[in-house]
């Protein structure tokens, strides 16, 4: 079995992801499965996405993976990133679609009419770059990275989730956002660690050594 | 400077042929400007806030090695790639998203097939589909898309294109002077203003950078939200870092370099 199973479900990028992951883990064994006892022995599983939600959950449902998925989220250390942290939610405003409902919240688009920065400017939508996140609460994946390091962005969607402790990081655009969430043996990001350079490495390095506690 | 928002970006674009890096003076004479791994790698280091690939080719052999380049690159650089050039089927995108690009840039195949622009975005997410337009200007004010590598007038308004593009479903727009490119005199402003004025996704504004002046005014006078450049990077004029020094001192947001 590997040490870490990307969750391969037939969307998006997984290449960079599990790259990534290799790149901090030498040792380690990373593997892009779609192959559902794989993942259900993986010690930690790292669900993935950067599409358009309807059809992520579209794909997930029909890789037949969705269980596994919501059994490795009671259990073990476990990393959604972007579309991976909004799919642990109840709903999207994107479709609208059901989502896998992990976590009590949704997910809502950036409201254009609001979109203006202090000094009158207007911020566009996909929200794309590199933005500080505001580390609100302490986590073990936060060793090692300053508080308010930028990380790489590329949404148009956020989480909303319903109990405020979920929240671990937001980022400002032009209000606060939540864009790290985190649960037991869960932690999620909505921004992207594989394309965030060193700070992303380091987030993902913490995952690799991290014991699934707050 | 209390920096609390989106940085503006800097891209440097390689444009490749057969997997090689190469730049040319108005889409031609093109002259060869190194190994995309090792000029990607020196870019990641430097601070690069994303790169961009443009196989300005396209040639089936082309292709094959284009793919091959981008996983290369992919599995060193752990920043955004944007790939683009000769995608003009759904499946050609997706094969470029598995190779380990983040976004996809379309140009002539978005002028001779809108719908494939909806068909992409709606598969793999807005925040994926670049929307490429190789505009020069046609009278005072007003400027044309040129197609297959700015060979093919389209008769198209490059303002109205862009906010086609958009309605189609990109989410993001990368504009290219070519009156500019390869000019080395400074982006086109009053082309990228009127494109940044016209759509609500951001845009890069790419063509004609000579000076590290360019790129702040491009951001400040042409209000893009990324700047792109090649050539000021390629021959080791100017690093990343001095071109973010730069914009940094002209007040603008930026994502400090490692």
């Amino acid at each position: 079995m590997p040490d870490i199973a990307v969750v391969d479900y037939g969307m998006g990028n997984l290449r960079s992801v599990a790259k990534a992951l290799a790149h901090v883990a030498p040792g380690g064994t990373i593997e892009v499965t779609a192959d559902a006892e794989v993942i259900r022995r993986s010690p930690r599983v790292v669900l993935p996405g950067q599409s358009a939600m309807p059809d992520c959950m579209r794909c997930l449902n029909e890789s037949g993976l969705r269980d596994v998925v919501l059994e490795a989220l009671r259990d073990r250390p476990f990393l959604g990133i972007c579309l991976g942290l909004q799919m642990l939610f109840d709903d999207s405003e994107e479709g609208p679609t059901q989502c896998l409902g992990a976590l009590p919240g949704g997910v809502v688009r950036f409201r254009e009419a609001a979109m203006f920065d202090a000094e009158g400017g207007r911020l566009k939508v996909p929200h794309m770059g590199w933005s500080p996140v505001r580390q609100r609460r302490a986590h073990p994946l936060w060793h090692g990275i300053a508080d308010e390091t930028r990380f790489y962005f590329a949404h148009s969607y956020y989480p909303v989730p319903a109990l405020p402790e979920l929240t671990v990081a937001t980022a400002d655009y032009p209000t606060a956002f939540t864009c790290a969430i985190a649960s037991a043996n869960i932690f999620a990001v909505q921004f992207h660690p594989e394309k965030s350079h060193l700070a992303g490495l380091q987030l993902l390095s913490n995952f690799v050594t991290w014991d699934g506690r707050a | 400077m209390l920096a609390m928002g989106l940085a503006k970006r800097i891209i440097p674009c390689l444009d490749v042929a057969k997997g090689r890096v190469v730049k040319g003076i108005k889409f031609v004479n093109l002259r060869d400007a190194g190994d995309p791994v090792e000029v990607a790698q020196r870019y990641d280091q430097q601070g690069a806030d994303e790169l961009a690939f443009l196989d300005i080719q396209a040639s089936v052999e082309s292709r094959a090695l284009l793919y091959d380049m981008v996983e290369a690159v992919a599995d060193q650089v752990f920043i955004p790639l944007t790939v683009g050039g000769g995608v003009t089927h759904v499946d050609d995108i997706r094969a470029l998203l598995t190779a380990g690009a983040d976004k996809v840039s379309i140009n002539t195949a978005g002028v001779n097939n809108p719908a494939l622009i909806g068909e992409a975005a709606r598969r793999y997410g807005a925040q994926c589909i670049v929307g490429a337009i190789d505009a020069k200007q046609a009278e005072p004010g007003r400027w044309q898309v040129y197609t297959h590598g700015g060979r093919t007038a389209t008769g198209l308004d490059a303002v109205e294109w862009a906010r086609r593009l958009v309605a189609l479903g990109v989410g993001e727009i990368l504009l290219t002077s070519m009156d500019r490119d390869g000019a080395r005199s400074g982006f086109d402003l009053g082309l990228t203003r009127a494109i940044v004025d016209a759509v609500d996704v951001p845009v890069i504004a790419s063509g004609g950078v000579g000076a590290l002046r360019d790129l702040v005014d491009g951001i400040l006078e042409g209000g893009a939200d990324a700047v792109l450049a090649a050539s000021i990077f390629h021959y080791g004029e100017f690093t990343i870092a001095e071109a973010k020094a730069a914009m940094a001192a002209a007040g603008i947001e930026i994502r400090p370099t490692p």
